[in-house]
């Protein structure tokens, strides 16, 4: 060792390490990579729907209601006030993703997972949940319900 | 070995040319366990152990019916409960023994933290042991999904969103966790594959290397007994101590025969995304006291996100756990630590309210 160390000229080994250890390196490289690359999931186009018409009629939903429908993949929520009114949010709790749902005791908007309350315009009122629920816009158009994303 | 050797069978006397029988059974002899007032702990790592072989020959025999995908693993389940003889029973005690094998691991791990096992030379062992606990809490959260109903859906979104929480990787652990950006049938092949084969290995290499370790260093005394002179007395291994071993094992299946008879494991509805989160939502009990933690969290703690708070604190309180060996400098030196008797305490008391609070505390308030 201590001669190698000394003799600039007796690096063969020293050489013959690092080209060992590179291809070493090299070979995991090419093993985790592609294995890495392979764990990650492929992105799938998600449906780019800004509207949705939904399967249910307006004269379905009676006043202080709720519906989940679909919206895209992702559900949303459907809500006819007390006062008459409908509107829709997304049904996706703002806290840790659970579905949310109506609640006619409460005449409000409620998460069941972790006991977040929503108002009837979608604003965070109590329990954990940090933002509003996303605001839809809805329109009656004859028969059908037509819900959009925010203008 | 001349003199051992006689009244030897010729198949041993073979084996042991080959195999080298003498040298295990040397081995075996020269194990001992002292005896004292808090000999009662040693038993729970092999009660655990004992769990976890029960978990390993059950799980095998539902993989011969299980199919993991979204549109059949609710319905094989449901085959399996209904139709194939004794499918029930295998299922139910697959269920009690994961529940039963958690808590005999907590209860091993707390008495090792309270009787100080994790001192010198045993930190590996306290590090291959926090090893084991995140696995068999990654087999009961994998293993939740697998039936695909509406609890364990939502329990997975909740659970596989708070990895989203953490700043910076979240975003990105939880994709990959999910095997997209929902919980859908990707989500449970992805837990399956972990369930079935990467957790299993995981554990082969944890527990071969703990066992070692326990081999090894054989049973720590409490520094209590030690300060007072050590054990009085040591039992032999075998077959002093694994008899004793056995009765505890033979009663902790008869609890789970009985367990699984009379509270067979249910199924409940099949999971829809498009559903609201049933009312009453909760995750296993091992999980209760973080869930009710973030049940109690504000929006906001300081202008972060509660969540955020919670998860991350979580993670630094399981990096904690990890360390004390490294942590608590008084016990490794040989001295009383009171604080870390205390921060065990502590521990176990405040697991023990969040969990009863998660089970009493009406989900709809």
């Amino acid at each position: 060792m201590d001669g190698e160390a000394r003799n600039p000229a007796g690096t063969r080994r020293g050489f013959l390490n690092w080209f060992l250890g590179t291809s070493a390196g090299a070979f995991l490289l090419a093993v985790l990579y592609p294995v890495g690359r392979y764990l990650i999931p492929p992105t799938v186009g998600e449906s780019a729907a800004a509207t949705v018409t939904l399967p249910i009629k307006p004269e379905e939903m009676r006043p202080n209601t709720g519906q989940i429908f679909k919206f895209g993949s992702r559900p949303g929520i459907l809500v006819r006030t007390p006062a008459g009114e409908l509107r829709a949010f997304s049904a996706v709790c703002t806290h840790l993703n659970c579905t949310v749902q109506y609640r006619p005791d409460l005449n409000h908007i409620w998460c069941a997972c972790h006991n977040g309350h929503f108002d009837l315009t979608g604003r965070n009122i109590g329990g954990p949940p940090p933002r509003p629920l996303d605001a839809y816009v809805v329109n009656v158009r004859g028969n059908q319900i037509v819900v959009s994303k925010g203008a | 070995m001349g003199a051992l050797d006689k009244g030897r069978s010729r198949l041993w006397m073979w084996l042991d040319e080959r195999v080298g029988l003498a040298e295990l059974e040397m081995l075996v002899r020269k194990k001992e366990v002292p005896v004292h007032r808090h000999t009662v702990w040693y038993y729970l790592g092999g009660m655990t152990l004992f769990l976890f072989l029960v978990l390993v020959a059950t799980g095998i025999l539902l993989l011969f019916y299980y199919r993991p995908s979204a549109e059949e693993a609710y319905e094989s389940v449901q085959f399996l409960m209904a139709e194939v003889e004794f499918g029930w029973l295998i299922r139910s005690i697959h269920s009690w023994a994961a529940n039963l094998m958690i808590f005999t691991l907590f209860l091993h791990l707390f008495s090792v933290l309270l009787l100080k096992a994790y001192r010198p030379p045993r930190e590996v062992t306290w590090f291959s042991g926090i090893g084991l606990m995140a696995v068999a809490m990654g087999f009961g959260f994998t293993g939740y999904l697998l039936p695909w109903n509406e609890l364990a859906y939502f329990a997975t979104k909740v659970g596989t969103e708070i990895t989203g929480v953490l700043p910076g990787v979240g975003p990105f652990l939880r994709r990959l966790l999910r095997g997209g950006d929902e919980v859908t049938g990707a989500t449970l092949t992805r837990f399956y594959g972990i369930h079935v084969a990467v957790l299993p290995a995981l554990a082969t290499l944890l527990l071969g290397l703990h066992l070692f370790l326990v081999q090894k260093h054989g049973m720590s005394v409490p520094p209590r007994v030690e300060r007072a002179g050590g054990a009085n007395r040591r039992m032999p291994f075998f077959p002093n101590f694994l008899l004793r071993d056995l009765v505890g094992w033979l009663s902790a299946l008869a609890v789970l025969a009985a367990l699984a008879a009379y509270f067979p494991t249910e199924l409940g509805q099949k999971a829809d995304p498009f559903a609201p989160a049933p009312i009453g939502i909760k995750p296993e009990w091992y999980f209760m006291f973080m869930f009710q933690t973030l049940k109690y969290l504000p929006s906001y703690i300081l202008g972060i996100e509660g969540e955020i708070v919670g998860v991350v604190g979580f993670g630094v309180g399981g990096l904690f756990l990890l360390l004390i060996p490294f942590l608590d400098r008084r016990t490794a030196r040989g001295e009383p630590s009171r604080l870390f008797t205390g921060i065990g305490v502590a521990i176990i008391l405040y697991m023990i309210a969040l969990t009863y609070l998660g089970y009493t505390v009406s989900p709809t308030k």
